[in-house]
């Protein structure tokens, strides 16, 4: 079975969630797709779920939608009823309860992040299939799989929240830079206990990194490439 | 018993003119009758004891358990009606269970209590039931500390440090009241809340009489598990004694 | 083959039978009911996955190791998931296959056990329960066309006796002194019988934990979903103990001198 229905939006995605000492920065490129057509070059993924709970979602931009605003309704209900910010564990639970049960249905990949009076800060990641998995820091998204190993090499624990963030801006701009399907701008969000703080890069100021060497122009005289170019060395910068 | 006579005390859903349902009064009367349930919250757990009336000497020892297990870590006590705790404790087994399979959390106790307190209320406004006729002491320790709640007949719940409820209410309350609760472990708190239920039995009226004990706290990881049998004598042992200087 | 005998004779497709020859209304219809029938289905695939897990009898009681991996396709998606689960003071169990599936499995026997507790009646579930419980669930889902996709080893000790025991997606169940799921079934199973039957009442904790490391290194080796990440888990008279990670070391020198795929020298 298809996992998108034809003609589905689909957000093809990098997103990314940390966890730091005082709490977690979130994060997530801006692309949105039908295809190869870029149906919104400004999206925001980072989705508020309750005052110090966000969700970044991948997958079907309807289902993930569907799914965060039965979240924010069942959270809302959580602090009417027992008067009392809820824990991230629990909003995770609630999350991987409707991924789980409607597996079938569903193509939604969401990471789960706040900040919470009893564990503090705390990552969760909710795969496709509708498992629960904590973790320090968690990638997400079609763009994820090109950073792994940047992520692995580079994650320390014991970062402060301006490292993360660097961190955060550092592994979407490479997941963007090699996944077609993510783009645009870099959104991110500090969350902690003192409230919520959005930071954004614009898509003409990412950090850079290797883009390949410069293609020089060459004479395209009627003879000129007939031999073919000779190997030369090439300088190292 | 002025209301008797005046059809007022007929159906709960009815109001007596003074602005009283009699139903629930009677209800605490019914309260009333038990043997007496108590509930200590003390530094770092809760005890529940009661005293269980024995109405025969052909009923098997620790049969008709009056406390109850609700979750791993929430204990109740009854005074009232048997079968009536019987209910609730399963409502409310049915009501921490939901939380956990919704929140992926244990209850807290103050949230269960509430729910409860909603269940026994709406008892009250049907002429079709009756309310309950018990009080219930529930006790936990929860993500925020040792907690003590009674839920009423009317569905009034209120949070203690230490509660009494049943035949022997007054005497036991004075008594808790004299001990400094906050200060006390677990540990101790079972030894007075022996000696309680030993002081408040009433041995003109009501000949047999078996205690029964619980408590949660460090000792227990948390759960709430039955007083262990050592303990348990050593607490008995030490109630009789009292009770003989204390006359 | 059509297994509706009106069918039997026609031709398979309206298209095939211009002239309508056979009565049209006395058909049945197997084709989907309507246009979304088509996009339902109801047995899954596993997504995130744990590979296999091994268990075997020892003198003292039984002891099952699990690596920490949990994939996503070929990726190593997850490498800190904890695939042995105790349940009650007696059992445990270890699962491999789907993971959102047997995180459900989890709630699922935890909420026994609870329930179990509440009920202070003075008995408590042990590994044989649990296994019968667990076919049953697992039998049941796959009759629904929905199965949870896993396979477990579930293990125990109670009463002085020991338990071992292996329930699939598909409710099949067996016991033995040794088991193993997924590729181990193939790869350590021999090794396990090898090293273990005949010996399952004097195997010490020290012999049968070499044997199940040993194990785990060959399958890291040679199962291409297994990290040399694991942990081991022991019931016995003293009831469940679930280990912290271990690391395998592993031996790769032997390869440094090798050249080429035949007769290479250099």
């Amino acid at each position: 079975m298809d996992r998108l229905k034809s003609g589905e939006v689909n957000l093809g995605t990098s997103i990314m969630a940390v966890q730091f000492d005082k709490g977690v920065v979130i994060g997530a490129d801006s692309r949105t797709t039908t295809g190869s057509y870029i149906a919104n070059r400004v999206t925001d993924k980072l989705t508020h779920v309750h005052d110090r709970i966000y969700c970044c979602r991948s997958g079907s931009a309807a289902d993930t939608q569907a799914v965060a605003d039965m979240v924010h309704y069942y959270l809302q209900l959580y602090t009417q009823q027992y008067n009392s910010l809820p824990p991230v564990h629990s909003a995770a639970s609630v999350f991987q309860k409707i991924c789980y049960e409607n597996k079938d249905a569903l193509s939604a990949g969401i990471i789960v992040a706040g900040w919470d009076k009893e564990a503090g800060p705390s990552v969760y990641n909710i795969p496709l299939g509708g498992g629960l998995f904590r973790q320090p820091w968690a990638i997400g998204g079609s763009g994820s799989t090109y950073v792994y190993g940047y992520c692995d090499a580079t994650y320390k624990d014991g970062w402060g929240r301006d490292e993360t963030v660097e961190f955060v801006k550092n592994t979407l701009s490479l997941a963007m830079s090699r996944d077609g399907s993510s783009g645009g701008v870099i959104r991110m969000c500090v969350i902690t206990e003192d409230g919520v703080e959005r930071l954004f890069v614009p898509g003409d100021q990412l950090p850079k990194f290797w883009e390949g060497r410069e293609v020089l122009a060459e004479p395209t005289g009627k003879f000129s490439s007939t031999r073919g170019p000779d190997p030369v060395p090439m300088a190292v910068e | 018993m002025t209301s008797i006579g005046t059809g007022y005390d007929l159906s709960a859903s009815t109001y007596s003119p003074d602005g009283r349902i009699f139903q629930v009064e009677y209800a605490n009367k019914a309260v009333e009758n038990s043997g007496t349930a108590i509930g200590l919250r003390v530094k770092d757990g809760v005890v529940l004891a009661v005293e269980k009336l024995v109405h025969s000497k052909l009923l098997v020892p620790g049969a008709n358990r009056r406390i109850q297990t609700i979750d791993k870590h929430i204990g109740l006590a009854t005074a009232g009606l048997l079968a009536d705790g019987r209910n609730v404790s399963n409502r409310a087994r049915d009501e921490a269970a939901n939380f956990r399979q919704l929140w992926n959390a244990p209850v807290t106790l103050k949230d269960l209590a509430d729910r409860l307190g909603l269940y026994a209320q709406a008892y009250t406004l049907y002429s079709s039931v009756r309310p309950f006729g018990i009080s219930t002491i529930l006790g936990s320790v929860d993500k925020n500390g040792p907690a003590l709640y009674i839920v009423e007949p009317s569905g009034v719940t209120y949070g203690y440090h230490g509660a009494a409820v049943g035949k022997g209410k007054q005497l036991a309350k004075t008594e808790l009241e004299k001990l400094k609760l906050s200060e006390l472990s677990t540990r101790e708190a079972v030894i007075e809340a022996a000696r309680i239920i030993y002081l408040v039995h009433d041995d003109a009226k009501e000949k047999e009489f078996e205690l029964e004990m619980s408590w949660i706290g460090d000792e227990t990881k948390g759960l709430h598990l039955p007083v262990p049998k050592d303990l348990f004598k050593e607490a008995e042992q030490k109630a009789k004694d009292a009770l003989e200087n204390f006359e | 083959m059509d297994h509706f005998p009106t069918n039997w004779g026609r031709p398979r497709h309206e298209g095939f039978d211009a002239y309508a020859t056979y009565p049209i209304h006395e058909r049945p219809y197997n084709g989907p009911k309507d246009a979304f029938a088509a996009g339902v289905q109801r047995t899954q695939q596993p997504i995130v996955t744990g590979t296999s897990v091994l268990a075997i009898k020892y003198k003292d009681g039984i002891m099952m190791a699990a690596d920490n991996l949990a994939s996503y396709g070929s990726l190593a998606r997850f490498k800190d998931v904890q695939r042995l689960h105790s349940v009650g003071s007696y059992t445990v169990i270890g699962a491999g296959g789907d993971m959102s599936d047997f995180q459900y499995i989890q709630k699922l026997l935890d909420d026994l056990i609870t329930d179990e507790f509440t009920a202070q009646d003075g008995h408590e579930l042990g590994p044989v329960e649990i296994h019968e419980y667990m076919s049953q669930v697992m039998y049941a889902r796959r009759s629904k066309m929905n199965p949870l996709w896993n396979s477990l080893l579930i293990g125990g000790f109670k009463d002085g006796k020991r338990f071992l025991s292996y329930v699939d997606l598909l409710g099949t169940t067996y016991t033995a002194s040794t088991l193993a799921t997924g590729y181990g079934a193939y790869i350590a199973q021999p090794l396990l019988r090898k090293a273990v039957e005949g010996k399952e009442d004097t195997l010490t904790e020290e012999e049968a934990r070499k044997i199940l490391e040993d194990s785990m290194r060959v399958l890291f080796y040679r199962d291409a979903r297994s990290i040399n990440k694991f942990q081991i888990s022991t019931v016995t008279s003293n009831g469940v103990w679930i280990s912290d990670s271990i690391h395998l070391d592993t031996a790769w020198s032997f390869a440094e001198g090798i050249r080429g795929y035949g007769s290479q020298t250099q």
